[in-house]
């Protein structure tokens, strides 16, 4: 008997499919390395500083700001806009002794200095209301489908479009909302717009998780529940949902990530280029819901293909697309952790 | 309004006992499927048990199936009555028409007979399924109790009945618990989860859960097909306790059990009752063929 390895067409073929297969996920590795370290490395110095405090707090706290490149008395000066007109107004209002002399070779580029408070702001908005319209929505409509509704013709013919609006492209998204909420029920470039749209977009996402998480509950809680005596309602509040629970939140997490990147159905319904008002310096509070905002991937999309490039602009692009990183990352981690805790309480 | 009024019908007292007791003869039945023997000696004892129960000519579908052909069956108060025959014969479907658990599958439904609970037909368009159900208990095969802690789940009948009274639920969680015999074995530990419980104490638990609505009726469903002999033995224990109090059916895929724990066996086969009488004669003298090959175990 020869057991010793035979080096032949059958081993090698194996071999080479191993190598492929192996390769492939390290190309996609390599990839998402490449990505994510190119933004790490080349945000990275903008957000953080070498000494106390170690963050660039301006950043994160001041709005955008055009950046003024002027030569003035043999030096060359790089201004913010607040900087630049104080600046300027001093020029303008000279000493007797010293004439007036007017900055030389002036440059100016948008955005490319402060910070992005009111798009991180405008992001977070965008995204707390748009999951909780979604969530509400689609779990009150898995529900119905799941609990309620007969199955029948009309249900099957419900989950089929919920499944084709998800392969709805996010931009036909943009637009449905922009026709809709903008122009039919005028509420023009608005959160409400926004909140609407991005909710649509994600609900086929919301109502097929939740029904899976439905499903899974056991029957056994129902059948208990049932036959004490409960109501379908109490049933399903007290029996069903506690512990369907993680399980919608899981898939949601998935949806917040989609939410807070997507630039196309905000691009027309919710998002503007630039604007000096936070969200919350409104007159009253019905213009909370109907004012348009800031947003990280729409600022991001704007910095990196509106504005002339060069090596000003390139610290606010690399900077936003950390940032809308770290952002998108922190709400997804806080969300499993709810879950988390959800899951320890309602374990079964 | 017709929930209070199921309510007092059912809490009504039984109707006045009949001579016929054991005998469902007055009803038409296929003569050749259901044969009805009423030996004298069991008489004389099931003249005092009074009716609960009146299932009259039902027949149940699901969707286009079959699944109960003309079944006529009078089950007494406080008394123990066991449905037995093969998987897939209607026991346990004919047990879940009694508290209407059927009507949360699609396409089932009661298409001809009645069933009556004291003087009401439960299947009559005003009674209220909820109602009825916090009469007619029921245990489950699978132990069901929910991931609360262990007086979370007796309380729960009591919660969604809108009770509020901290007192009061402690009061009658402690009942139930006795009432199930699981009190002294949990009594240091009702705030941990019932999930923690052994098979056996689940499955006491769940009937206690039942007994703290207060029914009349309970319903068992294979309540013992997942426990070892230890656990069975003490839940037929508490069956036997609980009689006194309880309208007790239990459906059993075990003819022991069925021989020890009930005073009437009914026998089903392919929806259809063959045969009922008191379990002595059920076991010990059957009147039908199919009924001693079942019980003798030559079949099923």
């Amino acid at each position: 008997m020869n057991f010793h390895q035979q080096n032949n067409t059958r081993r090698r073929r194996e071999a080479a499919v191993f190598g492929l297969l192996r390769a492939s996920t390290y190309l996609v590795l390599l990839c998402g390395a490449l990505v994510v370290g190119t933004i790490v490395f080349k945000g990275a110095p903008v957000l953080f500083k070498a000494e106390f405090p170690f963050i660039n707090i301006a950043f994160f706290t001041e709005a955008p700001e055009t950046l003024h490149v002027f030569e003035h008395d043999g030096k060359k000066l790089e201004l913010g806009d607040r900087d630049y007109r104080a600046f300027m107004e001093n020029l303008a209002a000279p000493s007797a002794s010293q004439p007036a002399v007017a900055p030389r070779s002036e440059h100016a580029y948008v955005y490319s200095v402060g910070g992005i408070f009111p798009c991180i702001v405008g992001t977070l908005l965008l995204v707390a209301g748009s999951m909780t319209l979604a969530l509400f929505l689609g779990v009150c409509s898995a529900i119905y489908l799941n609990e309620y509704a007969r199955q029948n013709t009309v249900t099957r013919l419900i989950r089929l479009a919920v499944l084709n609006l998800a392969g709805v492209p996010s931009i036909v998204f943009g637009l449905f909302g922009f026709g809709l909420f903008v122009i039919f029920l005028g509420w023009n470039v608005s959160l409400m717009a926004g909140w609407f749209t991005l909710a649509f977009m994600v609900l086929p996402v919301v109502i097929t998780a939740s029904e899976e998480a439905l499903k899974s509950v056991p029957r056994g809680y129902r059948e208990a529940s049932l036959a004490l005596g409960a109501t379908r309602w109490q049933t399903i509040r007290k029996s069903v949902l506690p512990y369907a629970l993680p399980g919608i939140l899981t898939s949601s997490i998935l949806g917040i990530a989609r939410v807070a990147g997507e630039t196309a159905p905000i691009m027309f319904t919710a998002a503007y280029v630039v604007r000096d008002q936070l969200p919350w310096q409104v007159a009253k509070l019905t213009d909370f819901f109907f004012q348009g905002v800031m947003a990280l991937p729409y600022h991001i999309y704007v910095v990196s293909s509106k504005i002339p490039q060069n090596e000003y602009t390139e610290r606010v692009q690399y900077g936003s697309t950390l940032v809308f990183l770290l952002l998108v990352a922190l709400i997804a981690a806080a969300s499993i952790l709810l879950r988390n805790r959800l899951r320890k309480k309602h374990s079964w | 309004m017709n929930a209070c009024l199921t309510k007092q019908i059912l809490r009504t007292e039984p109707p006045a006992p009949r001579v016929t007791a054991t005998n469902t003869t007055a009803t038409p039945a296929p003569a050749e499927a259901v044969p009805h023997a009423s030996p004298d000696a069991s008489l004389e004892t099931e003249i005092r048990a009074p009716h609960l129960i009146e299932i009259s000519n039902l027949d149940f579908y699901y969707g286009e199936k079959k699944a109960l052909d003309c079944v006529n069956l009078t089950i007494d108060a406080n008394r123990v009555t066991a449905f037995i025959g093969p998987s897939g014969c209607g026991k346990s479907t004919l047990l879940r028409c009694l508290n209407r658990m059927n009507d949360l599958i699609d396409g089932a439904a009661v298409r001809g007979g009645t069933i009556k609970i004291g003087d009401a037909d439960i299947n009559a368009p005003g009674i209220d399924a909820i109602e009825l159900r916090k009469c007619v208990g029921m245990v489950f095969q699978k132990s069901n109790p929910f991931p609360k802690s262990i007086h979370e789940n007796v309380a729960y009948g009591l919660r969604i009945q809108g009770i509020r009274d901290r007192a009061e639920i402690a009061r009658r969680v402690e009942l139930s618990l006795r009432g199930a015999a699981l009190w002294d074995e949990v009594k240091d530990r009702l705030n941990d989860n019932a999930l923690g419980l052994s098979g056996g104490q689940q499955q006491r638990l769940c009937i206690a859960r039942a007994l703290a609505v207060e029914p009349q009726v309970l319903l068992m469903d294979e309540p013992c097909s997942a426990l070892d002999p230890v656990a069975t033995g003490k839940i037929e224990d508490l069956i036997h306790e609980l009689k006194t109090r309880y309208t007790i059916i239990i459906v059993t895929h075990s003819m022991q059990q069925a021989a020890r724990v009930s005073d009437k066996t009914a026998f089903f086969y392919l929806g259809r009752l063959v045969e009922y009488d008191d379990t002595r004669t059920i076991f010990m003298n059957p009147a039908n063929p199919q009924t001693e090959a079942y019980v003798s175990g030559r079949f099923g």
